[in-house]
C-alpha cells in the first residue's frame, strides 16, 4: 500500500530523514515512536507529501507520488490526514466542514454529502453539534471532527501526525477510542504518537525512530517487553519510568 | 451669507454625488483587481507572483495625481484612449469621470491588494496544509479556505483604504471631473470673505461620507470576526 525506497530529506543543512526503506501493507496499523526531532512527523508528513523528499521514492498503491497539480491532489483526496492542531477550518459549520471536500473534490451532491457528514459524525459522536462551529467545541470533539473530516474522502491511508498531543488528558481517550475502532475495521494507517497503550493495544507494528532513522522495526509486544537498541531502550526507561 | 448659499446650494448635492459615485465605481473595480492581485501575488507560478509584486510596488509608490494625470494625458491624449461615445454629447465629461474611476482603480487595488495580504497572514499555515490533504488544488484552497477568513480579518484595513479612497476622490478635480472638491474651490473664488464656512461645509459633506464607514465597517468586522 506504501512503499519508501531509499528516501531522504534535508531541512537546510539538517538530515530529518535517512535511508527510509518502508513497506507497509493494505489494513496494517503502524504507530511510529520516537524521541521529539527524530523525524517521525517528516516521515508521516511525506507521505502525501506535505514535504518533499530530495531522493528516493515514495508509492502509494504502486504509483509514484506525483510532484504536484491535479495528480498530486487526486493522491492526496484518497489519503487522510489528522492533524495535531487540528486544523479544523473556523468559518464553516462542523457539518461543512466534512461536506467541503466531497462537494468540491468528489463532486457530490449537497444532499449526499450531508447524509454521508451525518452518519460520519454519528460514528465518532459529535451529530448534535453539526451546526456550530469548530470553536465552540472542545478539542476531542474537534479532533473527532477532523476525522470524520478525513473519512468523508474514503480515503485508503489515514495518517495521524500526533493526533492528542495537543489535548488535554481526559480528551485523549475519546480521540483514540475513535482510532482503535477505525483499526479494527481495516484501515490502514501510520500514527505517529506518545501514546503507549494505544500503540500496545491497536497496532500491528512499531516503527521506532531517532535522528532520522528507522532503528526498531517490529511487533508491539516484542519492542515495549524486549527493546534491541539502546536508543529505545532509553527511550522507554524515561516514559514509562512513572 | 445668504448669496453664498443661494449659489452652493443646488450644486451642493450634485457635486457630492459625483464624488460617491467616484467611489462606488472605483472602490468596486479596485476590490475585485486587487483580489485579482492577490491570488496572483500567492500563487504556485513565479512570473503572476513577480509580475504583482511588481505592479504593486511600483503604482503603491506612485503619487495618485501622477496616476490620473498619466491616465487623462497619457492614455486619452497621447495614446487615444477613449472610454466613452465621442459622438455622445456628454463625451468630455463621461471620458474624464471615467479616467479617473480608472486611475483610482489602478491605485486603490495595490492597498486593497496589501490589506489582503495582511489579512492572508493572519491565516494559520495549517489551514492550506488541510485543505490540501483534502485533495483540494490552489483554486479551492484560495477561494474556500484562505480567502473568506482573509477578508473577515482585513475588513478593517480595507476600511481604511476606503476611507482613503472616498477622499481621494477629489484628486479627479485636476483632470477636470466636477467632484465635490471642484465646487469647493470655484466657491472659494466667487466668496473669498466666507473662506472659513466653505472649508467647513466641505469638510462635514466628507465627514458624513467616511464616519458612517468607518463605523459600519468595524461592527461588521466585529461580526464576522472568525473565532479561534
Amino acid at each position: 500500500m506504501i512503499k519508501m525506497t531509499g528516501v531522504q530529506k534535508y531541512f537546510g543543512d539538517f538530515h530529518a530523514l535517512t535511508d527510509i526503506d518502508l513497506e507497509i501493507p493494505r489494513g496494517q496499523v503502524v504507530v511510529v515512536l520516537g524521541p521529539s526531532g527524530s523525524g517521525k512527523s517528516t516521515l508521516c508528513r511525506t507521505i502525501n507529501r506535505l514535504e518533499t523528499i530530495e531522493e528516493g521514492t515514495i508509492e502509494i498503491d504502486g504509483k509514484v507520488l506525483p510532484e504536484e497539480g491535479k495528480g498530486l491532489a487526486n493522491l492526496r483526496a484518497d489519503v487522510g490526514m489528522v492533524f495535531q492542531s487540528f486544523n479544523l477550518f473556523p468559518h464553516l459549520t462542523i457539518k461543512d466542514n466534512v461536506t467541503l471536500a466531497p462537494i468540491k473534490v468528489r463532486k457530490m451532491k449537497k444532499s449526499e454529502a450531508e447524509k454521508l457528514a451525518m452518519s460520519l459524525l454519528e460514528r465518532v459522536g459529535i451529530a448534535n453539534q453539526a451546526d456550530k462551529y469548530p470553536a465552540q467545541l472542545s478539542g476531542g470533539q474537534q479532533q473527532r471532527v477532523a476525522i470524520a473530516r478525513a473519512l468523508a474522502m474514503n480515503p485508503k491511508i489515514m495518517l495521524f501526525d500526533e493526533p492528542t498531543s495537543a489535548l488535554d488528558p481526559e480528551m485523549v481517550n475519546e480521540v483514540l477510542d475513535v482510532m482503535a475502532s477505525l483499526a479494527k475495521e481495516g484501515m490502514t494507517m501510520v500514527c505517529v504518537t506518545h501514546e503507549m497503550g494505544f500503540a500496545r493495544k491497536a497496532a500491528d507494528r512499531v516503527l521506532f525512530m531517532a535522528d532520522g532513522l528507522i532503528v526498531e522495526d517490529t511487533e508491539p509486544d516484542s519492542f515495549f517487553t524486549n527493546p534491541k537498541s539502546d536508543r529505545a531502550k532509553d527511550f522507554l526507561g524515561k516514559i514509562l519510568a512513572h | 451669507m445668504s448669496t453664498l448659499w443661494a449659489d452652493l446650494g443646488p450644486s451642493l448635492l450634485p457635486a457630492f454625488w459625483v464624488t460617491i459615485k467616484l467611489t462606488i465605481y472605483s472602490a468596486i473595480g479596485a476590490m475585485i483587481f486587487g483580489t485579482i492581485l492577490t491570488t496572483m501575488r500567492v500563487s504556485p507560478v513565479k512570473i503572476l507572483r513577480t509580475l504583482s509584486t511588481a505592479y504593486i510596488n511600483t503604482v503603491r509608490n506612485t503619487p495618485l495625481t501622477l496616476v490620473v494625470l498619466f491616465c487623462s494625458f497619457g492614455l486619452y491624449q497621447n495614446l487615444g484612449l477613449t472610454l466613452a461615445g465621442r459622438e455622445s454629447s456628454t463625451f468630455l465629461v463621461d471620458n474624464n469621470f471615467r479616467l479617473a474611476v480608472l486611475g483610482f482603480i489602478l491605485y486603490t487595488s495595490t492597498f486593497v491588494a496589501e490589506s489582503l495580504r495582511s489579512g492572508i497572514n493572519t491565516v494559520h499555515f495549517g489551514q492550506a496544509e488541510a485543505a490540501r490533504s483534502l485533495g483540494l488544488g490552489f483554486g479551492a484552497t484560495f477561494r474556500s479556505i484562505i480567502f473568506p477568513q482573509a477578508v473577515r480579518a482585513a475588513i478593517v484595513p480595507l476600511g481604511n483604504t476606503l476611507i482613503a479612497l472616498t477622499k481621494n476622490t477629489t484628486i479627479a478635480s485636476v483632470i477636470g471631473v466636477g467632484e465635490a472638491s471642484l465646487l469647493m474651490k470655484a466657491t472659494i473664488e466667487n466668496h473669498a470673505n466666507m473662506l472659513f464656512v466653505v472649508f467647513a461645509i466641505f469638510a462635514v459633506g466628507f465627514m458624513i461620507l467616511t464616519l458612517p464607514m468607518g463605523l459600519g465597517l468595524g461592527k461588521l468586522s466585529e461580526r464576522l470576526a472568525v473565532k479561534k
